[in-house]
């Protein structure tokens, strides 16, 4: 089990608020950026480490689940600083479906813009947040490091989102 | 960034379409969201079975399905066959689930055909099993509420539908929870 923050752990990003784009290495020769996705609701995962233990299941449980996120129109997106070739040997030995993007360099600078990194032992922390196609945080969580916080709250979230906020309307709108 | 009130709440709750063990007048019903290829689903399994032992007729076992499928490779099928197995009758299914907790590292097509065969359901009927969709849509909504419930992994327990988020293997601990809330509802 990880150890906790400290008191200078940040205040997660607040929802309401536009999530800040980034670009971040999702394998050694392949970047991955927010903007990709707009349009379509995005389940940011930002998580300590790759293969520890409650990591482990919490990322496979999201792997399980990845035909309810497209039904919702969704995109997971896991981020923590492990390097991209850590994050292609931990999808590998998962058989993991779904993007993990690299925080590396310089370390954390996207986990700290999303108040979900802990400076004493500098590594992200276990949030979640649920951004609408907009690019809005419309829910966010914040877990212990040991305790695996389940899909429960990101799918009621992905719920509650209105039409337009999944981007279903979002080719009107663009016009 | 609070946990809804409805998280870690059994739903739906427990009804006739499921598989139980002891009569649903009992004052405590435990559920278990299980995978029978998970190593720690496997270590629970004789812990459940001491549970229902020292609990007797005042607890009612549920077992739903949460078979992890990238992880578990052969979990998916194993949960269909018990089900396929299910299909004849409440006591082939729980003999099925016991042979399948007490086999884990031989869970191939073939071993669950065996298991199969031997409680008197054909090797033919489990090999269609895994071709119609019936006992996998099954399978694949016990998965789908036990996320809305609040499972975030193998073995989850509920105890008259509220999440038990203490350590499963503390038999002691646990044996008290069963027992206050078997009060609870006397």
């Amino acid at each position: 089990m990880a150890t906790n923050g400290s008191s200078k752990d940040r205040e997660l990003l607040p929802i309401g608020t536009q999530a800040p784009d980034f670009s971040l290495r999702a394998t050694p020769d392949q970047r991955v950026s927010l903007s990709d996705f707009r349009g379509q609701p995005v389940v940011l995962v930002f998580y300590p480490a790759d293969f520890s233990p409650v990591c482990g299941d919490q990322v496979a449980l999201y792997n399980e689940m990845l035909d309810e996120f497209s039904t919702a129109n969704a995109q997971i997106l896991g981020i923590s600083v492990d390097g991209a070739w850590c994050h292609l040997a931990f999808g590998k030995s998962r058989n993991l479906h779904f993007p993990l993007l690299s925080d590396f360099e310089p370390k954390g600078e996207v986990s700290k813009q999303y108040g979900a990194y802990h400076d004493d032992n500098g590594e992200s922390s276990r949030a979640l947040f649920v951004l609408d196609a907009g690019g809005i945080v419309r829910w966010n969580h914040l877990s212990p490091d040991g305790i695996n916080p389940g899909a429960d709250g990101i799918l009621r979230a992905l719920d509650a989102l209105t039409p337009e906020q999944r981007g279903a309307t979002r080719a009107a709108r663009a016009s | 960034m609070t946990r809804e009130s409805a998280a870690g709440t059994l739903t739906p709750p427990v009804s006739d379409s499921d598989h139980a063990e002891g009569a649903s007048s009992a004052p405590v019903t435990l559920v278990e969201y299980g995978d029978y290829e998970c190593p720690s689903c496997g270590g629970a399994f004789p812990i459940v079975k001491e549970l229902q032992r020292k609990m007797g007729s005042d607890m009612r076992f549920v077992f739903r399905n949460f078979p992890l499928r990238e992880a578990h490779p052969h979990a998916l099928h194993a949960a269909i066959a018990a089900e396929a197995v299910g299909a004849h009758g409440a006591r082939k299914f729980w003999a099925m689930h016991d042979v399948l907790y007490e086999n884990q590292d031989a869970l191939t097509d073939a071993d669950l055909a065996g298991y199969a065969s031997a409680l008197g359901v054909s090797e033919a009927e489990i090999a269609n099993a895994f071709e119609v969709d019936a006992f996998a849509d099954r399978v694949r909504a016990d998965f789908r509420n036990g996320v809305r419930s609040g499972v975030n992994g193998t073995p989850t327990f509920f105890i008259n539908g509220v999440r038990y988020d203490g350590d499963w293997r503390d038999v002691t601990a646990f044996l008290g929870a069963l027992r206050s809330a078997a009060k609870v509802h006397a």
